[in-house]
């Protein structure tokens, strides 16, 4: 294999394995803030519970996450060792910001996890989820900054091989920033609520203590809310990414949709088989106009098609697939956290009805698949480039020898710490009733309200 | 915009961020080593529960200290991105792997119902490797290792490998980390009032304090072999180094003599200080000999003041946040003792 191929390869590796942890690492502290503050609120030791559970094994998954954050961190240096002494000169100041945010976080989650049993007022605990809270969305909020440089570069002019006039806030606000930092963030929020949601629908479906089903139903019903208004959310900044990529980045939109003619009233392809030669797509199930109307609000918006852009600058035409499975795995999750609300409130139905829990049960695993595919269709759908316009992925790389040795080594470590990772969650929970952790946590005698 | 030396606040910060990241990872990572070793002695019971009392709280702050001033790094001088990325892809892989595996199997073992052997052993050994592994990025920096080819700069494994300045340099950072977390403990334990743990700890620390003096010496000597250069600029820092020794000397009385282990860690902080500074001003103009200098280096103007500024603020959060930290889990002696807490 050649080196660029096997570069982007330990780094997609790397990235994929990282961002189940970063998005969790985002999304979970807004669950801990909110079943801490309802447990404190209305002084139930159930939600209580929940907090300390999900806090601990929380810990696990952000250790997870850390070491492998570190990887990328300095795996970009590694690898691609010129788009770094590039990136140093322009956009060096959100990655710094991204340290201070992760560090700001990184004392406070020490201190929020070890002083359970620290605080007479418990709400003086609660506030410590706040800089946690603000720490993990900032660093999500820094690091989108600088993929989206990457995407849409900007703060600096070219002349002759150098950059001059670099402006660092420029950079870091440049043109993608706001509409990437919203869906980024939103889809955290919206993955980490739902994961939670599929653990509570499996302790309902399959469960040894029977006296935990309310513990369960009460996390059920909090982390579907919280999914439910997010992935509303993901709805509104999907939306506003598409309409972004049309004015920004047409080859990107283009690519995603087999978009080949640049035309008003432009369909919107879903599924489908792709003839590169000939151009044709089959067995997809066409929206008339509902391209166009996505990318301007209106039925006659002219979308720009793949064949006026330069063939050596298309993407690769598989980032369709991906963005149909994150549309589709996304609204699974919305449309279920709809039906959940619907039966509960509206029908005389059982909304724990065990087929109804299985439907809740994949929306966790759904959403993390779609936050995978989201990325796989962003990252590829700027290739060739690195920076886009500037530098390409071929001109980044590392000269150095044995990428072949340091892909399988991160491999094998990535496998190791999956399952490890996973082993270790599982006999945390699987061994322990959430009602005993009551009673050790607040005594015997109390009752959940 | 003011008129900063930017090339010289760069390499102060971040060489005082590696100061940081030295002292506590050295008693972070020396600390899951003793752990293991207490494991293997039959000394847990006196020792593990002050170990991970206070590991637990901080391991996450020591890998952040890291992750700075790497990205620092690349921030203030870009090149290094090129230089030390494209060399050390073999030997930066292999030390990425170590500070994996010691960081999740810490966190796996520290929150698994039952604590296993062979996990404390992976995070107890890779805590001296790491150093090792890491050690080798200033050996490489002292120049000699790297050649520029056609393609770009290549790595002399098998020069690095075989050079006696390269072994020097691995052993120095394996017995400095055993060295200063020993001390540390011997004071966490004083603290705690335990004085089974301070006797153990205390006798580790004295234990290790010869072949620090030792390996400090032969530094010395192979970098003279190595750099003469450096090892002359060196010499123009001759108090530094004296008063490196005589901290150490006065630590290791204290210890010996069982009295003010707080000054005496504050000693050995002083010890690494004035050795690890005075090997920092020595070696400037350099980062890497002879292709990385600051003056040449320092990325454009715009960004070095805006990093500048981003510190600054960057520390007026984190220092108050850390001092909290370390009052509540350092300095507060009845979280060290491990009285009952009065809570919700």
């Amino acid at each position: 294999m050649d080196d660029v191929l096997l570069g982007r390869i330990i780094t997609a590796s790397t990235l994929s394995f990282h961002i189940i942890f970063a998005t969790l690492g985002v999304g979970i502290p807004i669950v801990i803030m909110v079943m801490e503050f309802l447990g404190i609120k209305n002084k139930d030791s159930q939600y209580m519970t929940m907090a300390r559970r999900i806090a601990k094994g929380f810990t696990v998954t952000i250790a997870v996450g850390v070491v492998t954050g570190t990887i990328i961190g300095l795996q970009l240096s590694l690898i691609w060792p010129d788009f770094m002494r590039l990136g140093g000169q322009l956009i060096a100041l959100p990655l710094f910001m991204e340290t201070f945010a992760f560090f700001f976080e990184a004392i406070f989650l020490g201190i929020f996890l070890y002083t359970w049993n620290r605080f007479k007022n418990p709400w003086h605990h609660w506030l410590l989820n706040i800089p946690i809270v603000i720490g993990s969305t900032l660093s999500a909020v820094f690091i989108t900054s600088v993929n989206s440089f990457m995407n849409t570069p900007a703060g600096f002019d070219l002349a002759e091989d150098a950059f001059v006039n670099v402006d660092p806030i420029a950079a870091m606000f440049n043109p993608s920033v706001y509409v990437r930092v919203f869906h980024v963030v939103a889809t955290a929020y919206m993955t980490a609520a739902f994961i939670l949601a599929s653990i509570a629908a499996f302790k309902l479906i399959k469960n040894k203590f029977k006296k935990d089903r309310e513990y369960h139903m009460k996390g059920l019903k909090v982390t579907m809310a919280i999914g439910l208004v997010m992935s509303l959310l993901t709805i509104v900044a999907g939306d506003f990414s598409a309409k972004f990529l049309h004015n920004e980045q047409p080859e990107k939109l283009a690519a995603m949709e087999w978009h080949f003619e640049t035309e008003p009233y432009a369909d919107l392809v879903l599924f489908g088989v792709l003839d590169e030669e000939t151009q044709e797509v089959n067995y997809a199930l066409r929206i008339p106009w509902a391209l166009s109307f996505l990318s301007g609000n209106s039925f006659d918006t002219e979308v720009t098609g793949l064949n006026d852009i330069p063939e050596e600058e298309h993407p690769p035409m598989v980032i369709h697939y991906f963005f149909d499975l994150m549309v589709f795995f996304g609204m699974y999750a919305f449309g279920v956290s709809v039906i959940y609300f619907i039966v509960k409130k509206f029908t005389r139905f059982n909304e724990h009805h065990p087929a109804l829990l299985y439907a809740y049960f994949l929306t966790g695993p759904l959403s993390m698949m779609a936050i995978e595919a989201g990325w796989f269709l962003a990252e590829m759908g700027r290739q060739p480039w690195i920076i886009r316009g500037y530098m390409r992925v071929a001109e980044a790389v590392t000269n150095a020898d044995g990428l072949g040795l340091v892909l399988i080594a991160f491999i094998i470590l990535y496998i190791i710490l999956g399952f490890t990772c996973a082993y270790v969650l599982i006999k945390m929970f699987n061994n322990s009733s959430a009602e005993a952790s009551r009673a050790e946590y607040y005594g015997e005698g109390v009752d959940a309200k | 915009m003011m008129d900063l030396n930017y090339e010289l606040i760069g390499i102060t910060v971040l060489w005082t961020f590696l100061y940081g990241y030295i002292i506590v990872a050295a008693i972070d990572f020396g600390a899951g080593f003793f752990n293991y070793y207490a494991i293997e002695t039959g000394q847990h019971r006196t020792v593990s529960h002050i170990i991970q009392r206070y590991l637990s709280p901080v391991w996450e702050v020591t890998n952040v200290f890291f992750v700075f001033f790497f990205v620092g790094i690349v921030g203030f001088y870009p090149d290094t991105a090129y230089y030390l990325g494209t060399t050390l892809l073999i030997p930066g892989s292999i030390a990425l792997i170590l500070l994996a595996i010691r960081g999740s199997y810490y966190a796996f073992n520290a929150s698994a119902t039952k604590p296993r052997k062979s996990w404390a052993f992976l995070y107890g050994v890779t805590g001296l490797l790491i150093p090792a592994s890491l050690s080798v990025v200033l050996v490489i920096s002292e120049g000699g290792y790297i050649y520029e080819d056609g393609d770009g700069v290549q790595l002399n494994i098998q020069e690095l490998f075989f050079s006696s300045y390269a072994w020097t340099i691995v052993f120095l950072a394996i017995i400095l980390v055993l060295y200063i977390s020993s001390g540390f403990l011997t004071y966490y334990a004083s603290k705690a009032k335990n004085k089974d743990a301070m006797e153990t700890f205390r006798n580790w620390f004295l234990i290790w304090s010869l072949p620090m003096l030792v390996i400090s010496q032969f530094t010395f000597l192979s970098l003279r072999e190595h750099n003469y250069e450096h090892f002359q600029s060196a010499q123009d820092y001759w108090y530094l180094f004296g008063l490196s020794l005589l901290a150490m000397i006065i630590a290791v009385f204290l210890i010996w003599k069982k009295r003010n282990f707080g000054l005496a860690f504050i000693m050995i902080m002083l010890q690494f200080g004035f050795a690890f500074y005075g090997y920092g001003i020595s070696k400037l103009p350099y980062i890497l000999y002879p292709y990385i200098d600051i003056n040449t280096s320092v990325v454009n103007e715009a960004m070095a003041f805006s990093l500048t500024v981003a510190f600054v603020l960057g520390l007026l959060l984190l220092i108050p946040s850390l001092i909290l930290l370390l009052r509540l889990f350092i300095f507060n002696a009845e979280y060290v003792e491990g009285k009952n807490e009065e809570g919700y």
